[in-house]
């Protein structure tokens, strides 16, 4: 009897016009566009100069930070005004101010500032900028001191040298943190969406009716709702994963059978939440918003964008409930450290426990009265 | 005019006699603001980080001590062989592992080659760019201390200010995107459905043969929708500065006047979509499922548009949400005037008036 239920269900989704179209296309737009745009390469920030000096020391400093990299001088102002109004204008990330006398203060007291005020409207921009400044003004710092003490001759500083490695992405590209999410991100919102107005639609237009009176039991109709979106979750994790290899090139260290058994469980953990929805709502409209808060809620608390660890206390106890954060983790890990099975067994449990948990409510909050 | 406001009542009943809708029309807003407003947030706290010390002097002591005691990191154990250090960062436990070279102390005392390596996950890149800067900027700390009364000559001193946001709060940044989105989202998801409802159920039929045009028939449905919008974007305001904190430092009725003519644009596009879908489950995953991508890609919410291909920041240029979220920071956070934001409200009043227009267009006036 499953089978011919699963096969009504197959045959529902195909004759829909518009389900077929955005179970392949969403995918593989999603995973051309969205890498491109999650970008935080600060390799641009634009700053604003008030050097009031002029001096030497002044213009090598510029030409340092000029050479750094990081930065692009949009303007040399004469005034603090000036500067600010750039700022406002949003043309500047961050100004330098170099105050008057600031060579002849660094020669004769040993000591003279620099102001650095970053414009923390613009995201983490503001605050990259403040540091990578900081930085360049410090190595710029070192750099005269040595040559400087040259000629001076006795003072012994004690050193080190501080050199900070990056594993497994040496050149910190926000692409390859991104892409395994984005496909998680995917993955949930068709196989969250989809079954969460599955049942509710067959209330609105009325053929639940014609469900409730046959002798189809319960576990039997969830069953038969929920594998055909498994079917939907492997294809679109398949385009995902071809869309990332074709357009980046971006293979998974690790397995993809450890990445398939993860999807596995993960579908049918969302699309049973989904489930869940589609029998208490009403209506399609109830349906749509209540997925809709509970999938944005499970992305933004999955650390997709901000890591779980920063989020205060309550949240992170919170988010043990999202079925996304577990998944995400898993997927990063697998694609880019390599991470096996056996390093991962406590969020595959956590996962598989949330699939029987949502499953089990699914079957039971299923009425067949009316 | 009768008539018209007779049709403004019927849609009212629409949605005041389906009590469940209405709560979650209103409650989704403020659990959603709250929710994000407290979550979203990037600082960098309470990591574990590792150690691998083949000196086990005073200096790498000194330095561990300098780097457990502050609130980013916690210390979690040493190594005992470089070789564990892959192994740890899979296993996902550590964020951070501290590498001192071989007599540490003595080198940097005398010769001045000690060495300390800060290995970060870079998986993560963000987190980990912030965890070496926080460590590197604690072990110069220490040397600091180390010199103790002696000063280092020739020092720069670089006085950082951050402006508009001197505490760095990560609120400050996420409020006005989620905002956005939340207004944006829960505004067109409420008017998809209003056309495409009375489509799917057959009452359209009864209002064709109304004699009241398209224009007014449309007009209708926007209005009480419209007052549902104003009482969620009262909510949003009022919980975005008692509750999460954040200033108003400009005018409280510019920010209302951008946010209105913003829910406008929402809303229309809302019943374009509703106009050009056949049933509501379609107009439904458009407007939730589909317009969620550039609102949360492309609006600069979360990724910075600069750096974005020019192809992609053409596209951004149609995203209302951008310039919402660009005029809600001028008003909000660096307190301009009307003249920093007319830009933003002309771009905006200018899509509301295409997209109505667009969906008058596409209302039929004819059953298929």
């Amino acid at each position: 009897m499953l089978k011919y239920l699963i096969e009504k269900e197959f045959k529902q989704f195909f004759r829909n016009s518009f389900l077929p179209k955005l179970v392949i296309a969403y995918p593989f737009i999603v995973i051309l566009i969205f890498p491109i745009v999650a970008n935080f390469d600060v390799s641009s920030l634009n700053i604003s100069i008030v050097d009031n000096d002029k001096s030497s020391y002044s213009s090598r400093m510029i030409r340092k930070i000029e050479s750094s990299g990081y930065f692009r001088i949009t303007d040399v102002s004469s005034t603090h005004k000036e500067a600010l109004k750039s700022i406002e204008l949003n043309e500047a990330d961050v100004i330098l101010e170099i105050p008057t006398h600031f060579e002849a203060d660094l020669i004769r007291e040993q000591e003279a500032q620099v102001m650095i005020s970053s414009n923390t409207v613009n995201g983490m921009k503001g605050g990259f900028a403040g540091a990578y400044l900081n930085a360049i003004i410090t190595d710029f710092n070192s750099q005269i001191r040595g040559e400087i003490l040259q000629f001076d001759v006795g003072k012994q500083v004690p050193s080190m040298e501080i050199v900070p490695l990056y594993k497994f992405n040496p050149h910190l590209t926000y692409l390859v943190y991104m892409i395994p999410a984005i496909m998680v991100m995917i993955l949930s919102l068709v196989c969250g969406f989809l079954p969460a107005i599955n049942i509710v639609s067959e209330k609105e237009s009325g053929t639940i009716e014609q469900m409730n009176v046959t002798p189809v039991g319960k576990i039997q109709f969830i069953l038969a709702k929920l594998i055909p979106y498994w079917v939907v979750g492997f294809v679109v994790l398949s385009i995902s994963f071809l869309a990332s290899w074709v357009f980046y090139n971006f293979l998974p260290v690790g397995s993809f059978v450890t990445l398939f058994l993860f999807t596995f469980i993960f579908v049918l953990a969302i699309s049973g939440f989904g489930l869940v929805i589609s029998n208490y709502a009403s209506t399609i409209q109830q349906a749509i918003f209540m997925i809709f808060f509970f999938v944005i809620t499970f992305i933004f608390m999955s650390g997709l964008y901000t890591p779980v660890a920063s989020m205060p206390d309550w949240a992170q106890l919170v988010s043990n409930i999202s079925p996304l954060k577990y998944i995400i983790n898993a997927f990063r890990q697998i694609y880019l450290k390599g991470s096996g099975f056996t390093d991962l067994i406590m969020p595959f449990l956590a996962l598989a426990g949330l699939a029987v948990f949502f499953n089990g409510w699914a079957v039971l909050s299923y009425s067949k009265k009316t | 005019m009768n008539q018209f406001l007779a049709f403004v009542r019927k849609e009212f009943y629409h949605i005041f006699r389906d009590t469940w809708t209405m709560i979650i029309l209103l409650v989704l807003p403020i659990v959603m603001l709250i929710l994000f407003g407290f979550m979203m947030t990037t600082e960098v706290k309470n990591t574990r980080f590792a150690i691998y010390d083949p000196s086990r002097d005073v200096a790498t002591q000194g330095i561990v001590n300098k780097i457990s005691m502050s609130d980013y990191f916690i210390f979690s154990g040493y190594l005992d062989s470089p070789d564990q250090i892959e192994d740890v960062f899979r296993k996902d436990k550590i964020g951070l592992v501290v590498v001192f070279s071989e007599r540490f102390y003595e080198n940097m005392m005398h010769t001045g080659d000690a060495q300390v390596q800060l290995i970060a996950d870079g998986s993560d890149p963000n987190t980990a760019a912030t965890l070496t800067m926080y460590a590197s900027s604690l072990i110069a700390s220490y040397q600091q201390d180390m010199m103790g009364e002696v000063k280092i000559p020739y020092q720069i001193k670089p006085e950082i200010k951050f402006l508009y946001n001197p505490t760095l709060k990560g609120s400050y940044n996420f409020v006005p995107g989620v905002m956005g989105m939340i207004l944006m989202l829960i505004c067109a998801m409420m008017t998809s459905v209003s056309i495409a409802r009375e489509k799917e159920l057959g009452t359209m039929e009864v209002l064709l043969v109304s004699p009241m045009r398209p224009v007014q028939i449309i007009i209708s449905k926007v209005v009480p929708y419209f007052v549902l919008s104003i009482i969620n974007l009262a909510t949003i305001l009022l919980l975005s500065v008692y509750v999460l904190g954040m200033p108003i430092v400009g005018s409280l009725s510019l920010l209302i006047l951008i946010s209105v003519i913003y829910i406008l644009v929402a809303l229309s596009l809302g019943l374009l979509i509703s106009s050009v879908a056949k049933k509501q489950m379609i107009a439904l995953l458009i407007s939730a499922m589909v317009l969620i991508l550039p609102v949360l890609m492309l609006s600069g919410m979360m990724f910075p548009l600069e750096n974005m291909p020019w192809t992609l920041q053409v596209l951004a240029h149609v995203v209302p949400t951008k310039w919402y979220i660009i005029a809600v920071k001028k008003v909000m956070l660096q307190g301009l005037g009307f003249s920093y934001i007319y830009q933003e409200l002309i771009i905006l009043s200018s899509m509301a008036v295409v997209l109505i227009v667009l969906s008058i267009k596409r209302f039929k006036y004819r059953l298929e």
